[in-house]
This record gives structure tokens, C-alpha cells and sequence, in this order.
């Protein structure tokens, strides 16, 4: 009997019940939501964003106008659900762009080290010792201002601390059996960056990723306020805030909707990233 | 120590110069020229070119540069080309301006701040630690320029408690200078909460969770006194880092937080400046508030050495 009990296997222990992080639900549903409008937005929108109704100027929120109407009778609803795409183009493509620059970076400085690390993280530390606002806002005042160049000025700009986070992950990996392993195998250098050290340096990330596109989603909100990025008539949300500021005190609705709009995408993202810490990376939890 | 000191001044430096050609170039590859700019749409070919002349633009670029360089090094910050006032009395004003908006931010955010932290560490997982995350959270999640139209529409517009736009000197009268940084001040603070009170809360937990603290406690202390007295000493210093951090950060939130209270700062006069591409002041706008954020950068990087010892500057690394 005993030998029997030996040898039967050993019974299946209980599966632990992974519970899901719950700002990953509520993130993660947010997201989904935004996501979907974003994707229908010219189908659901009840007009079209730039229809003037000339008649029913800076009415309030109503049935026909969900939001109300703005100084020139355009529906500050249909308005909303165009302008989460701008929202979520720019914060995408700047982070893309800024994973693009860093991530290589950050992986052969982290791989290489020695003198292609110490010249790497140099010129980034060149970057760095700009006021990024500064340089966006120079770049975008000397140029034709247009959503892919705040895209791509807020992007480059965010390159450093991605380059960086890649880096100290890739360090710390180097010291790993599989790495060394894989180099005792005599792999090549894109083969290394990319198959060995990426797949592993994708969870933090994807963290650091959800932080880029907040980020790059409130400068860029904070530059079409000032003038500098997407120009009228868009129905970019910043572009709206700054709008509606003369009429705040008879239509706030034109200045405050977009404004929650831009809380609630940001807030979805950032607990959505938090959420994925949690998951993917239990060592980091309860930091930041 | 020192040695390190100097060499990052140096570096400032470099990023300075670097900044002003930054500036000077760009400028230069305008589609539009300042003259036509300060002419109008109505002005002739020969008015713009006798204008450049008179504003010397009609030089080499190099020339001009050399020019605009040595000046500085005089002390001499040029004209600006669309007020034709010298830049130097209207930069200090608005610096004086930014500056008070600036301290005070940062005396408020690093007292509401660090008192949300420690109230969050001492009832951690409890209900004010929950509030404290939560409007940590909010105020992070739109861009500042939304809270100030939020504040000029409630305590503005609505209630009528504070002005909403400009600014007043002691001139005015005491409490009409403070009434006009209320809502600014609050604005930039609600961006800068969160980090702050987040970094406190995180040291004040893991101090007050040390041996040292227990005995504070076992030799009778009351509550009040190890929380304050040996505690929050210890968690200090990293919030003070942070804070010096969050002092560049500062500096974009300024530029757009003076656009919507139409507050005189070095923010509007730098907006102003770029949309007029007025060289001289946004040279001048753009240099003062680069050295800031150098200067404090500089500053958070020295403040981290000194809260933990393990990092000496300038020896080998690692």
C-alpha cells in the first residue's frame, strides 16, 4: 500500500485561484471602452465634429446634444469621441516612437557595456540636461505645428528614461545562466538583443509604456492649450479646454468635458499599467 | 566633492551655450522674418530690408551670434525686437513674478505634501490612506492647465473669492498680492502632490517599521512624539530629493499654469515671445529658465548624495 502511495501521484494541489489585480480589471475595462469609441467614433458621433448648428449656439447638455454645444453650435459630444482618437494617436505613436530609440539603445548599452554603455548613456544624459518643454516648445514654434511632430518631438524626448529603464533590466539579466549560455553558443548580436534579452525586458516595459503614453497624452494637451500643437478646428481635447476658457462662465460644459474625458483615459491607462505591474512583475509591487 | 560640483556647473554651461545656438538657429530657419512680423501683413520689401537693417539682421549669422554673445557677457541682454524695450528690466520682472509663484508652490506642496504622506504611513490601508492616493491620483490625471480653469470657474466665477487673472505687487496691499497666488499656487500644487506625498508615505512605512521606531515606542514615547520626532526625521531627506526633482518639473507646469491665469510671469513671456519670435527675449526667456531646471537638477543630484551616503560623486562608479 505504502509503495502504492509512492508511486501514484501525487494528487494535483489545489489551483490557487490567481486573483486579478483589480486596478487591472477596472483599468482594462476603461481602456476597452476607450478603445472601441475611439475605433466608431465617426459612427457613433452623433454629427459630424465640425457641423455648426448656428441656431443653438453654447446650449447646455441636452438630449439632442449630449455635452451641449460649443460657440459655434458644433456638438461638443460628437466633438469628444473624434478627439479621443487624436488623444490616443498621439500617446501611442510618441511612445512607439520613444521605445523605438530606447529600447535598442538601452539593450546593447546594457549588453555591450564598457564604452559603447559609457557613450550611450552619455549623449542621453546630453538630452536629459534639456527642459524637455523647452525643446518641444522650440521645435514645434519654429515649424508648421501638426499632431505627428508633437508626436514625434515628445517621443524622441522620452527616448532617455526608456534607454535607461532597458538598460538596468538588461544588466541585471547579463548575469543570467541563459544569457551566458546563449553567447557560449556563440549567437550573434541582434540575436542576443532580440530573442535573449528583449522577450525578457518586455514587463517592466510595458509599465514604463503606460507611464510614456500618460505623459504623452498631457504634454500634448498642454501644448495645443498653449498654441503650439494640434491647430483649430480639430476637435482635439486640448485644442477644446483652451476654446471653451472665454465662454466658462456661460458654457463651462465646452471646457469640462473634454477635460473629464482626458481624466478618465488617463486615469484607465495608469491603472491599467499598474494592474500589469502587479501581474507580470510581483517584485516590483507597492514600489513607485 | 567639490571637483564634482565644478564639473557639472561646466556642464550647465555647455548646455547653456548649447541652448542659446539652439535658440538662435531655429530662429533663423523660419519661413516667416521677424520683420515681416513686426511690419505686418501690409509692409513693403524695402521697409522690411531697411528695418533689418536697423536691427542688424541683415548680417551674417555668425556675426550676429558674436554679437548677441559678447553683449551677454556684459550683462547686456539685447532689445526686444517687438517692444523695442530693453529685455533685461522686463526678464527680472517676470522672474521676480515666476520666482514667488514658484516658492510658494514648493513651500505648500512640500507641507500639504509631506503631511498627506505621513498621514497616509500611519493609517496605512485604511480609509485617509485610500483619500490620499485617490486625490493623489486625481490631480495627476489632467493636465494643470484643467484645474485652473476648474478653480477659476468655482472660486472665480461662482463665488467671487479670488481674482482669476494677473498679478499684484506689495504695492497693492498684502493680502491683494497673496489673493492673486492663491489659485495659481493651488493649480501647480495639485499637479505635484502626488509624487511627493507618495515618496513620503513609502519612506515614513519603512521607517516606521524598523527596530529603531519600536524601541522609540517600547521606551515609552508617546505616538505623537516618535512620529514626528524619530520617524519622520529619518523619512525625510528622500522627500526633500524628490522635491528638488519636482523643481524642474515645475518649470513646464509654470508655463502653462501662467497662461491660464494670465499671470506676468517668465511662462507668458516666453509664450510671447515664441509667437512673435522675438529672438532677444526668447534667447533670454529660454536661458534663465534652462539654467533653473540645470541648477535644480543639480541641486536634487547633490541633495541625493547627501541622503544616501552610499553614493559618493566623483569617485569611480559603482
Amino acid at each position: 500500500m505504502s509503495d502504492a502511495a509512492i508511486i501514484a501521484p501525487a494528487a494535483p494541489a489545489p489551483r490557487r485561484r490567481r486573483h486579478l489585480p483589480w486596478p487591472l480589471l477596472v483599468g482594462g475595462a476603461i481602456v476597452l471602452v476607450l478603445l472601441v469609441t475611439a475605433a466608431l467614433a465617426q459612427a457613433i458621433a452623433p454629427y459630424p465634429f465640425d457641423q455648426m448648428h448656428i441656431r443653438d449656439r453654447l446650449t447646455g447638455p441636452s438630449l439632442r446634444f449630449l455635452a451641449g454645444t460649443d460657440e459655434y453650435g458644433r456638438d461638443v459630444f460628437s466633438r469628444l469621441l473624434i478627439g479621443s482618437q487624436l488623444s490616443l494617436v498621439l500617446g501611442v505613436s510618441a511612445t512607439l516612437i520613444s521605445l523605438g530609440i530606447g529600447v535598442p539603445l538601452g539593450l546593447l548599452a546594457g549588453y555591450r557595456r564598457g564604452m559603447t554603455d559609457e557613450l550611450i548613456m552619455r549623449v542621453l544624459d546630453v538630452l536629459l540636461a534639456f527642459p524637455p518643454i523647452m525643446l518641444v516648445l522650440l521645435i514645434l514654434a519654429i515649424t508648421p505645428p501638426s499632431l505627428m511632430k508633437t508626436a514625434i518631438a515628445i517621443g524622441v524626448l522620452s527616448a532617455p528614461p526608456i534607454a535607461r529603464v532597458t538598460r538596468s533590466v538588461a544588466l541585471d539579466l547579463m548575469s543570467q545562466e541563459f544569457v551566458e549560455a546563449a553567447r557560449a553558443r556563440g549567437e550573434r548580436l541582434p540575436y542576443m538583443l532580440a530573442r535573449e534579452l528583449l522577450p525578457n525586458v518586455w514587463p517592466v516595459l510595458i509599465v514604463e509604456a503606460s507611464l510614456r503614453i500618460v505623459f504623452a497624452i498631457l504634454l500634448g494637451a498642454v501644448l495645443s492649450f498653449l498654441g503650439f500643437g494640434v491647430q483649430p478646428p480639430e476637435a482635439d481635447w486640448g485644442l477644446m479646454i483652451s476654446n471653451g476658457r472665454a465662454f466658462v462662465d456661460e458654457a463651462p460644459w465646452i471646457s469640462l468635458a473634454p477635460g473629464l474625458a482626458m481624466a478618465l483615459t488617463v486615469i484607465g491607462i495608469s491603472l491599467l499599467g499598474d494592474g500589469l505591474r502587479d501581474l507580470l512583475d510581483p517584485k516590483l509591487r507597492g514600489r513607485r | 566633492m567639490a571637483i564634482y560640483v565644478l564639473r557639472r556647473l561646466g556642464a550647465v554651461f555647455a548646455t547653456l551655450a548649447v541652448m542659446s545656438l539652439l535658440v538662435f538657429l531655429s530662429t533663423h530657419a523660419l519661413p516667416s522674418n521677424t520683420a515681416a512680423l513686426i511690419l505686418g501683413q501690409y509692409s513693403t520689401p524695402e521697409t522690411r530690408a531697411a528695418l533689418e537693417h536697423r536691427l542688424g539682421l541683415d548680417l551674417p549669422l555668425t556675426v550676429q551670434y558674436w554679437r548677441w554673445a559678447s553683449a551677454l557677457f556684459q550683462g547686456d541682454l539685447g532689445a526686444s525686437l517687438v517692444m523695442e524695450r530693453p529685455v533685461a528690466p522686463m526678464l527680472w520682472d517676470a522672474f521676480g513674478r515666476s520666482a514667488l509663484l514658484a516658492g510658494c508652490t514648493m513651500a505648500v506642496v512640500s507641507t500639504v505634501g509631506i503631511a498627506m504622506g505621513i498621514v497616509a504611513a500611519v493609517w496605512r490601508g485604511r480609509w485617509p490612506d485610500h483619500g490620499v492616493s485617490v486625490f493623489a491620483y486625481l490631480g495627476i490625471s489632467v493636465p494643470e492647465f484643467y484645474w485652473g480653469l476648474v478653480l477659476i470657474l468655482v472660486f472665480g466665477s461662482t463665488f467671487h473669492i479670488f481674482p482669476t487673472s494677473g498679478a499684484a505687487t506689495l504695492a497693492d496691499g498684502f493680502g491683494t498680492m497673496v489673493a492673486h497666488l492663491v489659485l495659481p499656487v493651488v493649480t501647480l500644487t495639485l499637479t505635484l502632490l502626488a509624487h511627493v506625498s507618495r515618496l513620503t508615505r513609502s519612506s515614513m512605512v519603512e521607517v516606521l517599521d524598523s527596530m529603531y521606531v519600536r524601541v522609540a515606542r517600547a521606551r515609552g514615547f508617546p505616538e505623537r512624539v516618535v512620529i514626528l520626532r524619530h520617524a519622520l526625521r529619518n523619512a525625510l531627506l528622500p522627500a526633500i530629493t524628490i522635491l528638488a526633482q519636482d523643481f524642474g518639473f515645475l518649470i513646464g507646469g509654470i508655463v502653462a499654469v501662467e497662461a491660464v491665469f494670465a499671470y506676468p510671469g517668465l511662462g507668458r513671456l516666453l509664450i510671447f515671445s515664441l509667437e512673435r519670435q522675438d529672438l532677444p527675449l526668447m534667447q533670454a526667456a529660454i536661458l534663465v529658465l534652462t539654467a533653473v531646471y540645470c541648477l535644480a537638477n543639480l541641486g536634487a543630484d547633490l541633495l541625493y548624495g547627501v541622503a544616501n551616503p552610499r553614493i559618493r560623486y566623483g569617485g569611480s562608479v559603482e
